[in-house]
């Protein structure tokens, strides 16, 4: 095979993977079909939105990237203290432009201390991510006058959607509004990690000198995703603000980003649906157990997380396999076509 | 945790110097065990403050409610944490440390919540105090600096322990026995060393210690469910810092962030603890292998 041809060959295969699958829509269908089935329940849904849209920041550095990161409530507490900020003091009282403001905000944090993510191994990673977290909330803390302290930010009040829609106290507006800024944000997660630059991360994962070796700028690949995904979380916690009219350093608390690991491993790394399924799970296991003793949930995240570790986490997330045949046996796109790897060895 | 005594400028440097080497001592015995954990088997113990918080509550339940003297329970408290430190070890991590680091560090982490959830559970979420002796509380001024007893108390019984360690690993075969492992497992188990062995017991001492530590810091750490958590950085910045190839590393590092903590409370109450942080962020940046580790091979 020709290079020219393999390269057309490559660029085909690529676009046959892109496209949407019928169980995608089949899952978006029903996400869409929830706003109206379950109107007496969109004030979790919307919690379940926003915490699918945080696992999924963490999904585009660990599942496509392999950066383990153990900070990611940095980057959700700056986007909701950007977006409480914004609106308390009406600079931007538009709640969409004020989460664009506020993903950038987390976007730019990320890019800083991405270059702090780019050297050591794992431990390390984990220690300067924890490390960033830690060092934010101990701001946010300090400067009471700006944030509110520990007594939270007060006093926030959301001005309607676009100037047309009020957020009400069912939360339907909230629900829509943040299931749109979802299905927007996870669109655009797709295209990046089916483009050339999410393989080249999946490349990175697997073998980072072997990715510098074959030309894959490392390093500016890694800051860029990073990057990304601050912004995702950012847009997580402006939309976590705009939607309960309050923030606080909880918002930057360590339980927040080893509760993030717990979801996306229960959904499973790397195809990105695992963050939104493992956010369904976690908050309706959340819903029912907290009922119970709310004081002591806790408990159980942690016997979940050891019964994970002990069990295995790839025999966990095998619960998602029947689900993986039925959608390899209903694909419209035609014959699987051989993997790319048994054909590039020539 | 600055002594009341401030007289003039230069005894007053001198208390808070002597608080931040008592605060210093109780950091490393509480985090010696962590370093050694990290060092050997490559394995992150978030949870190693879990057993801190279970000496610092066996001291708790002895002093307070059975009425046992103080310095009785110390090491009574210090068994206790090693038994329970050996028999998670056996009974748990041993499945741990062969995976990678990210299911090293949910695992702890789910060890630490279980335990702020179960100590919540059965001893109730408000701060605890451990009940001292008469002549242990004030304190006394030599040359106008003012020493508090517990502290001087807290700087003795750290020394006497980290000599006793010093000498164990320096002199002791089972000392060269875990410096061989610590420095090269795969040689070390090709002489017929039993790693494994050797790794249950320095666990089970660690967590002894870490037991000690917690049953001593209570007075000055606080003692309350979410210890584990709060403390956890102070561990790991120790070890960051000290790096893992020694117990000289840690000590060092110990003692700078104990002093370094004290004297930032009192000169810029305003950073607080920001300047740790970002010191543990920069000196992971600069040197991952800790500041005074050697240039090993591993």
């Amino acid at each position: 095979m020709s290079p020219h041809r393999l390269a057309d060959e490559v660029g085909r295969r690529l676009a046959t993977r892109a496209r949407w699958h019928p169980m995608e829509v089949l899952f978006w269908g029903a996400v869409l079909a929830s706003i109206y089935i379950l109107p007496g329940r969109h004030l979790i849904l919307t919690e379940i939105a926003i915490l699918g849209l945080f696992a999924l920041s963490l999904d585009l550095i660990l599942g496509y990237a392999g950066i383990v990161s153990l900070g990611q409530a940095a980057f959700f507490g700056v986007g909701a203290y950007v977006a409480g900020l914004l609106a308390k003091h009406g600079i931007i009282t538009e709640p969409l432009l004020a989460l664009i403001v506020s993903g950038l905000a987390a976007t730019l944090l990320g890019f800083v201390t991405s270059f702090l993510v780019l050297r050591g191994s794992d431990l390390t990673r984990i220690m300067v991510t924890l490390g960033v977290a830690l060092v934010l909330r101990e701001i946010a803390n300090r400067y009471a006058w700006l944030t509110g302290g520990a007594d939270g930010l007060q006093g926030i009040e959301i001005k309607p959607l676009l100037g047309l829609y009020r957020f009400d106290m069912f939360g339907h507006t909230a629900y829509c509004y943040a299931l749109g800024v979802l299905i927007v944000l996870f669109g655009l997660a797709r295209r990046i990690v089916q483009s050339p630059f999410g393989l080249s991360l999946l490349s990175i994962k697997g073998n980072p000198l072997r990715a510098a070796a074959v030309g894959i700028p490392v390093n500016g690949r890694l800051v860029a995703i990073y990057s990304i995904a601050a912004g995702y979380a950012g847009a997580a916690g402006a939309l976590l603000t705009q939607t309960t009219a309050f923030t606080s350093l909880a918002v930057l608390d360590f339980e927040r980003s080893a509760d993030l690991l717990l979801v996306l491993i229960i959904g499973g790394t790397g195809y990105l649906y695992g963050g939104l399924l493992g956010a369904i799970v976690f908050k309706l296991m959340q819903d029912y157990l907290a009922a119970l003793t709310p004081q002591y949930w806790p408990f159980w995240i942690g016997l979940l997380l050891v019964a994970i570790v002990l069990i295995g986490r790839e025999r966990i997330t095998s619960w998602t396999r029947p689900i993986h045949a039925l959608v390899a046996r209903l694909d419209w796109r035609g014959r699987r076509s051989a993997p790319l790897a048994a054909t590039d060895g020539r | 945790m600055v002594g009341d005594g401030r007289a003039g400028d230069g005894t007053q440097m001198l208390t808070i110097l002597f608080d931040g080497i008592a605060y210093g001592m109780l950091l490393f015995v509480l985090a010696c065990g962590l370093a050694v954990t990290l060092g050997l088997m490559n394995f992150v113990n978030l949870a190693h403050g879990a057993f801190a918080m279970a000496g610092g509550y066996c001291t708790v339940i002895l002093v307070n409610r059975w009425g046992m003297p103080f310095l009785a329970a110390l090491p009574l408290a210090f068994l206790c944490t090693a038994v329970l430190g050996f028999a998670f070890e056996r009974t748990l991590y041993v499945h741990v440390y062969r995976k990678s680091h990210l299911d090293q560090v949910l695992f702890t982490i789910g060890l630490v919540f279980m335990s702020i959830a179960a100590v919540d559970y059965v001893m109730g979420s408000s701060q605890m105090f451990v009940r001292l002796p008469g002549w242990l509380e004030g304190q006394f001024s030599v040359l106008g600096v003012g020493i508090g007893r517990y502290r001087l108390l807290i700087i003795v019984v750290c020394g006497l322990l980290t000599l006793m360690l010093q000498l164990i690993l320096a002199r002791t075969r089972f000392g060269s026995q875990l410096r061989a492992a610590v420095d090269d497992q795969r040689v070390a188990r090709g002489l017929g060393i039993n790693v494994g062995g050797v790794f249950a017991l320095t666990f089970a001492f660690g967590s002894g210690l870490a037991g000690l530590g917690g049953a001593l810091g209570a007075e000055i750490l606080g003692l309350d469910p979410i210890f584990p958590l709060k403390y956890m950085i102070y561990f790991l910045i120790v070890v960051t810092v000290g790096g893992t190839s020694s117990i000289t590393g840690p000590f060092l590092a110990s003692l700078l962030l104990g002093i370094g903590d004290v004297a930032g409370k009192y000169y810029m109450p305003t950073l607080g603890a920001f300047v740790i942080y970002s010191i543990m962020i920069l000196v992971l940046i600069w040197r991952p292998q800790g500041l005074f580790a050697r240039g090993g091979a591993r």
